[in-house]
């Protein structure tokens, strides 16, 4: 995972709730054995409304997206980070994402900023106002700017070191093989094992 | 100090514990299917990775398989191609198509007993907490995170919160554990779950037998938890003895003395406590797209104007894409087709209460409905007891196990603007077929309406 410390730039006002994954792709994208490939199914079905926020020209290169609360809801497709990624987007902010999702992002180096109702709806106002609107998320002081709009969102210390350095997490958890013996060795012996 | 049944099992399997980091966790079951997996498999590729535990592993084909005796589309072929051939790499058991033991995951493993209580249990699945009805705590993941607990056989996770939901009574005639999870989600609402452990309690579920519970839990998803449980108690350890990966003889003995001390403490606080009185509840039918927009088939459509705020404009969506009037009575919306399946409802229990309201009647001609057992073993126990005929005697067609038209990714689907009365657990936009409008209701419900051609119950049927 490439680090991440600081996203700037334009965004992209979704502002639905109950975003769910099988929205942001749906399900025949997921035969691909591929982590690439998704980005033309990104929102595939809603697309096809020329009037839908992600046609509009005023919001190309938008890096983050402004969505309702509980977005990413559903199914646990990762395929769902993977097509914003590709679409370009490196933050979603939303007044609630939903615990899989987070995760996911997490993983991936897309940034999960949850802020209350009432900012993220300043922060839609304004970029549907003037579309070029700048918005940046800083990873490393946990705040989110933007002209009018200043506000600090929650990020675990963990979650927070691991996006700024860009660390691989098994690599990190192959430092304690030791710890996983140890536990593996006083597991209870009635335990399934499948083969 | 006092704790709760997840907080319990969590503690057990913390394997490291350092400040400012999650808890390290031991997981003791890895479940894998074709869909989340080959990006998992060609990470470890990749860098040379090994599956720490392939015997705490076990793989399946539930998502892309076809459900009739066509062969797999070719993209689809070619991912349970890869899903049997990382299996033989990395040395995973795997059920494939073909296979006696195959089916939807969620339902193979707790059939096979491997799904047990005080276990961790992952899969790249969100329906995963459907295990927690046996009392283990089980949630689903993503691909990156199924690659970690391939290599380490561990998962780095924040400790979730607590939540309570406690149903009391006995469920009414008609009522099913499908509508006592309806009936939740509309309490509590699609994020009412979120960053917590369900646990589900009261009477009513105590008396609920193995698969109503898994019906419940499943969904708990569907309100945004991060799992659902349930304390084991002699249901499940009945549901379980005898199983081909329960413990036997003398380990069967003190597994059972351990289970038996696994419950919620009596003083116990939980974040949040919700208390449901089933003597009310009336069998539910969503009429939008996601799972908290459901109302009893005794009333109407609701109008979004009379919504609280921050409901409306979804509900206004949600109506425009079902193409629904609001205030049209729920009995009156016409249905063209029936899907009886999926993780939250295809066990033996469901196919039976099915079956009962198809005895001896048709399908209104014109549905198209469909019968798709959770696993084989699940169809070889119904055809053993005649349910098969019953189904294919109504006008159903009877198919292989598969997570067919639940998410649509085989060609069991939808055409676009038909209108499905559906066993499953998702009613989103698109689920079930591009443009397809999903209504979510218990398996006797679905029965009726196949029946009755529009929203009905059992006992609407003369």
């Amino acid at each position: 995972m490439e680090p991440v410390r600081r996203i700037a730039g334009r965004a992209l006002p979704l502002a639905r709730a109950d975003v769910d994954t099988d929205q942001i792709i749906p399900s025949h994208w997921l035969k691909r054995l591929e982590r690439t490939g998704y980005a033309d199914g990104l929102f595939e079905a809603w697309r096809r409304d020329p009037a839908f926020v992600l046609n509009d020209d005023r919001y190309r290169g938008a890096v983050i997206l402004l969505a309702g609360a509980n977005f990413g809801s559903g199914s646990s497709r990762e395929h769902a980070v993977w097509a914003l990624m590709e679409s370009g987007f490196r933050a979603v902010i939303a007044p609630r994402v939903a615990d899989i999702f987070k995760n996911n992002a997490l993983r991936n180096g897309l940034v999960p900023v949850e802020l209350d109702n009432a900012t993220v709806g300043r922060l839609v106002d304004a970029v549907r106002a003037d579309p070029a609107t700048q918005i940046a998320v800083d990873v490393e002081r946990r705040t989110v700017e933007a002209p009018g709009v200043r506000a600090s969102f929650e990020i675990d210390d963990f979650a927070r070191t691991r996006l700024l350095e860009g660390l691989d997490d098994i690599a990190l958890t192959l430092r304690h093989e030791a710890e996983i013996a140890a536990y593996e060795a006083k597991r209870a012996d009635w335990l399934p094992r499948v083969r | 100090m006092a704790n709760t049944l997840s907080e319990k099992i969590w503690e057990r399997h913390v394997v490291r514990r350092a400040p400012g980091e999650p808890d390290l966790l031991y997981i003791d079951l890895h479940l894998v299917h074709e869909v989340t997996s080959p990006q998992a498999f060609e990470g470890l590729r990749l860098l040379k990775r090994r599956v720490h535990r392939p015997d705490l592993t076990l793989a399946t084909m539930d998502h892309n398989v076809p459900t009739n005796d066509e062969p797999p589309e070719p993209i689809s072929a070619r991912q349970i191609e890869a899903m049997a051939r990382n299996a033989r790499e990395f040395g995973i058991r795997c059920f494939p198509m073909g296979s006696p033991d195959q089916g939807i995951v969620h339902v193979i493993s707790p059939q096979l007993g491997l799904t047990q209580p005080g276990m961790t249990i992952v899969c790249g699945d969100s329906h995963t907490s459907t295990h927690g009805a046996l009392g283990a705590l089980a949630w689903g993941i993503g691909t990156s995170e199924i690659e970690h607990v391939l290599a380490t056989q561990t998962i780095a996770q924040a400790r979730p919160g607590t939540m309570a939901v406690t149903v009391d009574g006995a469920l009414p005639a008609d009522c099913a554990a499908k509508d006592v999870i309806l009936a939740i989600i509309a309490r509590i609402g699609t994020s009412g779950g979120v960053g917590k452990v369900i646990e589900y309690r009261g009477s009513t579920i105590r008396a609920l037998a193995m698969e109503g519970r898994l019906t419940i839990s499943n969904m708990s998803i569907e309100a945004g938890a991060r799992a659902g449980i349930v304390g084991p108690d002699d249901i499940t350890f009945a549901w379980l003895e005898g199983r081909p990966y329960a413990p036997k003889g003398p380990l069967w003995e003190r597994a059972l003395e351990d289970w038996r001390s696994l419950a919620t403490d009596p003083d116990a606080r939980f974040d949040r406590d919700v208390a449901i009185d089933a003597t009310g509840l009336r069998p539910y039918v969503t009429w939008g797209t996601n799972p908290a927009q459901s109302v009893t088939i005794e009333d109407r459509v609701p109008d979004p104007d009379a919504l609280p705020a921050d409901a409306r404009e979804t509900a206004r969506r949600a109506l425009a894409y079902q193409d629904l009037r609001p205030g049209t009575p729920v009995r009156d919306i016409a249905i063209d087709a029936v899907f009886i399946g999926s993780c939250a409802n295809a066990r033996l229990d469901d196919l039976r209460a099915a079956a009962d309201v198809l005895q001896g009647r048709r399908v209104k001609p014109g549905i198209r409905a469909l019968a798709v057992p959770g696993s084989m073993r699940v169809k070889a126990d119904a055809e053993r007891m005649g349910l098969d005929r019953v189904f294919i005697d109504a006008g159903f067609e009877w198919r292989e196990a598969g997570c067919s038209m639940c998410l649509g990714m085989n060609p069991d689907i939808l055409r676009p603007g038909e209108r499905c009365a559906s066993t499953s657990n998702r009613n989103f936009e698109g689920r079930q077929g591009p443009g397809g409008r999903t209504h979510l209701v218990s398996p006797a419900v679905a029965a009726a309406t196949a029946i009755a051609g529009h929203f009905a119950l059992p006992s609407d049927l003369r």
